[in-house]
Order: C-alpha cells, then sequence, then structure tokens
C-alpha cells in the first residue's frame, strides 16, 4: 500500500478534525460574562487559550483550508488521466462496505470549494467571525460535510453528508443573530427538514427494491429493474430529484434561498454559492450514473423535467433580479438565475453542453461570492443606507469598489472579455445541435441582457445618485484587507477565462467520463474482486 | 400485517404534512417529528417484516432478517432527532425575537419601518 492510498478520505477527515480541534479552542466568554467555573483554578496554558482562542482558531482555520486546498490540487492531478480512486472505508469492500469515489467530477467539485472557502475565511477574519463563538467550528464541519457529499459512492452516505452540511449551514446561517436572519433561517431549516425526509423514501424505497445502496451497484440493479418495480423505481428516482431540486433551488422550490442568503452575513452568503451547486452536482452524479443513457427501462428519467424547469427558473429568478430592492437581495436571485443556466446545460444532455456547464460552474461560484462580498463592503461604506436601492451618501473609497463592481457585474452578466462570456456561449454552441436550440437561446440572451440591465440600474444607482447632506467623515472608505477576498475571487474569473483552453478540455473530459458511466461502475464494484489498495479504470 | 403498517405509516405521514403545513411554529416541529416516525418506520419495512428472527449471525437461528434497514433506521432516529431538538431551539430563539409564533412573525409592518 503506497502512501498516497489514504489521499481520497483526507479531504474528509482533514476538515472534521479540524473543526474538532476549533471547538476545544474556541475563545473565551467576552468580558463581564458570568465565569464557567472558578477562573482561578484554571490551568495557566487554559488562560493563554482562553485570551487568544479567537487568533489561534483563525489561524488553524486557515492552514486547515488552504492544506484543503493542496490536497484539491492532488487529486484533481492523480484523476486528471481518467483514473477513478477508489477508497473503501474500513477496507470493506463495495457493494457491501461504504466508499469514496474520485473521478474528474469530484475532484473538480473538491478544489472549487477549497477554492471558495479561503476567500470567504479570508473575508470572515476580519471581525465577521468574533460575531459568535463557534464560527470556525461550523466553517470547518461544514467543509466536512461539503467534500463527504462530493465524494461519497453511497447513497445513504449522501444523505448523511447532506444532513451533516446542513446542519453546519444552519448554524452558520444564523451566526450572530438577529431578527431576519432568525425568521429567514427558520423557513430554511423547515424546509429542508421536510427535504431531508423525502430523501429518507426515496433511498429507502430504492434499497427494499434493488437491496443496495452502493450508487455503482444501483446503476447495475436499475438497468436490469423488472417491469412490476418500475413505478416504484420511478417514484423513488423522481423523488430524489425533487430532494436535489430543493437544495439547487430549482422552480419551483426556489423560494427559500433569495430570504436566506440576503439575510446571512456576507461570507457565509459566498460560502453558500457552493450549496446550491450541491444539489446540481446530486442531480449530475445520480442523474448520469443511475438514470443515464445505460439504465435501460429507466433511462433518461430526470431529461422531460430538467430542461424546462432549469429555463422557469433562469426566467423567474432574473425577474427577482430585476425587481430587488437591496443588493444583497440582487445577489440571491442571480444565484437562482445562475442554477438555472446550470442546470439547462446539464439538461440539455449532449457532452458538449454538460461540459459548457461544468465550465461555468466555477465561474458563477466564484463570481457571485465575489459580489456577495463586494455588496457587504458597499453596504459598510454607505452607512446606514446600507445596500438598499435608494440615493444615499457619496462612499468613500467609491473609484475602487466601483470598478470592483463593475468587474464583477460583467463577468456575471455574461459580457466578454470574462469567463462568463466563455461559458455562455460555449453553452449556446452546444444547444445548435439539441431540440431546444430556440428556446435555450432566447431565453439565455433575453435574461442574460435583462441582468446586464439590472446591474447597470443598481451601479448607477449606488455610485452615481448620490447626495451630499452627510458627513462623509463619519463613514470609513474599505481597507485593502477587506479588499482583498474579492479581487482574489476576480483574479480566479480571469484565470478561468485565460486558461480557458487546456480548461474546457478538462471539462470535455470530465463531462465524457460522465456519460460513460460503466468505467465508474467497473471502477467501484472491482474493487471488491482484487483486493488492490486502488484500483484504477484505464480508459 | 404489512396492510396494517402500510396504513400507519400513510396516517402519520399525512397527520406531519397536515400539521407542517399550519401557521405556528409548534405544530410545524411536531409535524416535522411524525413526518421522521414515518420514515423511520418506512425504512424498517424496507428490510422486509418478518417475526422471531434474527439479524446477525447465530447459530441457532433458521433463517435471518436484513440487518442493514435497522442501521439505517438508527442512523436516521439519530439524525432526526439532532434535527427535532435544533428546530425546537430554533422555534424558541424566533419567537424571543419575532414577539409571536407566527412561521412568518407577525410584525411585518413593523419590521418595513426599520
Amino acid at each position: 500500500m503506497n502512501s498516497f492510498a489514504h489521499l481520497p478520505v483526507l479531504p474528509v477527515v482533514l476538515p472534521l478534525i479540524a473543526g474538532i480541534v476549533l471547538l476545544a479552542l474556541r475563545p473565551g466568554r467576552p468580558p463581564g460574562a458570568p465565569p464557567e467555573g472558578d477562573q482561578r483554578l484554571a490551568a495557566y496554558p487554559l488562560r493563554i487559550l482562553r485570551a487568544h482562542g479567537l487568533s489561534l482558531q483563525r489561524g488553524i482555520s486557515l492552514i486547515a483550508t488552504l492544506a484543503l486546498v493542496l490536497l484539491a490540487i492532488a487529486l484533481a492531478h492523480a484523476t486528471r488521466d481518467g483514473n477513478f480512486l477508489v477508497y473503501a472505508l474500513g477496507n470493506w469492500v463495495a457493494p457491501y462496505g461504504i466508499v469514496l469515489v474520485v473521478d474528474r467530477l469530484a475532484a473538480w467539485m473538491l478544489l472549487m470549494t477549497s477554492l471558495l472557502a479561503v476567500f470567504a475565511l479570508l473575508y470572515a477574519i476580519r471581525g465577521v467571525d468574533a460575531g459568535g463563538r463557534h464560527f470556525h467550528v461550523l466553517f470547518q464541519l461544514q467543509l466536512f460535510g461539503l467534500n463527504g457529499a462530493f465524494l461519497t459512492g453511497d447513497l445513504f452516505n449522501l444523505f448523511v453528508f447532506f444532513e451533516i452540511l446542513l446542519l453546519a449551514s444552519y448554524g452558520l446561517l444564523l451566526h450572530a443573530g438577529g431578527r431576519n436572519r432568525v425568521r429567514a433561517g427558520l423557513h430554511y431549516v423547515v424546509i429542508n427538514l421536510v427535504g431531508s425526509t423525502l430523501f429518507l423514501f426515496a433511498v429507502g424505497t430504492l434499497y427494499g427494491v434493488t437491496g443496495t445502496l452502493n450508487m455503482a451497484d444501483l446503476a447495475v440493479k436499475l438497468a436490469r429493474t423488472p417491469t412490476e418495480n418500475l413505478a416504484l423505481v420511478q417514484s423513488a428516482g423522481l423523488l430524489l430529484f425533487g430532494v436535489f431540486a430543493l437544495k439547487a433551488a430549482l422552480l419551483p422550490l426556489y423560494l427559500w434561498l433569495p430570504a436566506a442568503y440576503s439575510h446571512t452575513s456576507a461570507p457565509v452568503a459566498a460560502l453558500f454559492a457552493i450549496m446550491t451547486k450541491v444539489g446540481a452536482y446530486g442531480i449530475l452524479r445520480v442523474g448520469s450514473l443511475m438514470f443515464g443513457a445505460n439504465a435501460g427501462p429507466v433511462a433518461g428519467l430526470f431529461d422531460p423535467w430538467l430542461a424546462p424547469l432549469a429555463l422557469a427558473t433562469l426566467v423567474l429568478g432574473t425577474f427577482g433580479v430585476l425587481a430587488s430592492t437591496t443588493l444583497k437581495q440582487q445577489t440571491a436571485y442571480l444565484v437562482v438565475a445562475s442554477i438555472g443556466t446550470l442546470l439547462l446545460a446539464f439538461g440539455l444532455g449532449s457532452v458538449d453542453a454538460l461540459a459548457a456547464g461544468l465550465y461555468y460552474l466555477p465561474h458563477t461560484t466564484f463570481a457571485i461570492a465575489a459580489l456577495f462580498l463586494l455588496a457587504d463592503l458597499i453596504g459598510r461604506a454607505r452607512g446606514r443606507f446600507a445596500d438598499r436601492f435608494e440615493p444615499g451618501p457619496a462612499m468613500p473609497g467609491a473609484p475602487m469598489l466601483g470598478g470592483l463592481f463593475f468587474v464583477v457585474a460583467v463577468s456575471i452578466t455574461g459580457l466578454p472579455p470574462f469567463s462568463g462570456f466563455l461559458g455562455k456561449f460555449m453553452l449556446l454552441q452546444a444547444a445548435l445541435d439539441t431540440p431546444l436550440l430556440s428556446w435555450a437561446w432566447s431565453v439565455v440572451l433575453a435574461t442574460g441582457f435583462a441582468s446586464m440591465i439590472a446591474l447597470a440600474r443598481s451601479g448607477s444607482l449606488l455610485f452615481y445618485r448620490t447626495h451630499s447632506t452627510h458627513d462623509p467623515a463619519s463613514l470609513t472608505p474599505p481597507t485593502c484587507a477587506a479588499l482583498a477576498p474579492v479581487v482574489g475571487l476576480l483574479l480566479l474569473g480571469i484565470g478561468l477565462a485565460l486558461w480557458a483552453g487546456p480548461l474546457s478540455q478538462h471539462t470535455a473530459a470530465t463531462a465524457a467520463q460522465l456519460m460513460a458511466p460503466q468505467q465508474y461502475i467497473e471502477a467501484v464494484l472491482r474493487r471488491s474482486s482484487d483486493s488492490q489498495p486502488l484500483a484504477e479504470a484505464a480508459p | 400485517m404489512e396492510a396494517m403498517i402500510a396504513l400507519v405509516i400513510g396516517v402519520l405521514t399525512s397527520g406531519g404534512v397536515f400539521l407542517a403545513l399550519r401557521g405556528q411554529t409548534f405544530p410545524v416541529v411536531l409535524g416535522l417529528t411524525l413526518m421522521s416516525y414515518a420514515v423511520n418506520l418506512f425504512l424498517f419495512t424496507m428490510g422486509r417484516l418478518a417475526i422471531g428472527v434474527p439479524p446477525v449471525i447465530s447459530a441457532t437461528a433458521e433463517a435471518y432478517t436484513d440487518p442493514l434497514p435497522q442501521a439505517l433506521v438508527l442512523t436516521a432516529i439519530v439524525i432526526s432527532f439532532g434535527m427535532t431538538a435544533f428546530v425546537i431551539v430554533l422555534a424558541l430563539k424566533a419567537r424571543s425575537e419575532l414577539g409571536n409564533d407566527d412561521v412568518d412573525g407577525l410584525h411585518r409592518d413593523e419590521d418595513r419601518r426599520r
């Protein structure tokens, strides 16, 4: 067994250990609060810990997240040739035990998540994390759940990781509290609990019919579904689709999103840019593996629903963008619109469209996260007017903020020369060969135009329609350290555009791998026949 | 026995859905709890119903029942227990922050002025 054999499990274990360590290091209560036990008896190291807990937490959290980036790069490198890294937890062979599977898609998602997390964390350590005692613990557990959901090859395990990431997200969403946050959080929690119940019903039905929970094994068994069980399997599959659509905020299940995302703190909203993509990932993974083209009687189960619902989501999300009254709300509706574009790419059913979607995925995640952070900076610079769309005082540092806002807006709406343009261009080009050509072109272009108008209107209102009745000295300009995460996320987007050639080749290879689920099935199930530490399926 | 279990799951689920659609937080929490009971029973039933047969290997057993759904139910119970505890605390917090137990909070006009 070589030293890299345990690589696939590290992105799951590292944030978990970091989270537990951070829990032990949590800062002491603020001065004036009733002491826990007798402080005089506390050992000296413990007192040091209490005093410097937050800075220690920040350091460890940042190191753990940076290590996660390195791990994700290593995994992306190991899977770039189309290898599958299959890790049997506890060495229980598939399909009896739980396996973690790293393929190109999983590595792509991991890399995106860890990069996003670094910048969200960099923004958070400037003060947002001091609003409660457990921000860093929850942040690492959130990454634990996300990475696990991307890596697992077992349907019930996917449910468990969904619950972990949801529970952490409840805590992060409510971080630092407040009236609006609690109300939006209550809706978010209740609707996700209902979603979890439906997820269990679907998993239970699939287990009852097939007797397995391993996704590769399920794919084999579902392709041989006898006619009398067809209705059961179809309803379970569509129930799964419904659950993933809820997480992805697909129409008509997106109504929880704008309130929850616009009322939470900026770094959390930026990190949550990846949360809807978990739902999209679920649709893609389950749709391509278990209900893909080779699935016999249940092949293409999601296809009649995905593209039309995605188009409708795109339209309604854009209406929301046009009608928003605050910049954060507008960004939240841009999340809905972007999920529409993304799932349209996944739903068109061709390899090219899927590749375009996978290229668009990191672009939209980074750009929206940058806009959430920027909206927070703009809100702070405007004092009591916050990010509401009403004429306010001239912002200190407006040229810098305005310049960044311009770049983000151009990137999000898909104008050249940034990655959004390339992503949408590839998507429209791929749509040429599909029956949905006219719908895809008209809706994507019209909504892109509408969101461009909406963002231009917001920008001109926030930056130009100012009045000077307020004392500008009371407002402080954002510091360079505050702007750095936004600039970093934008640079990632520019990197996506600069290296569009190799990256789009990589996403095309990823899409091709997803469209041929036989390789995945062989890689997972062959692991059980020979006891090699790593089974590699050579294409 | 199958019909009765199916009926119980159905009644629990419909009761849960009805309560979850109510306007106050307490019935909603109760509804979520009923739904989680229903889904736990459902998962358990997915291993097929059997009487008096052990799930783990024993020397005297003639037949076995599927142990996996029992493990799944155990996991699901733990998760739903934790989630219920969380949502109860959140509902209490919402009650104190919003001043009433309506799921939307009732003082909408006051919020608009802020």
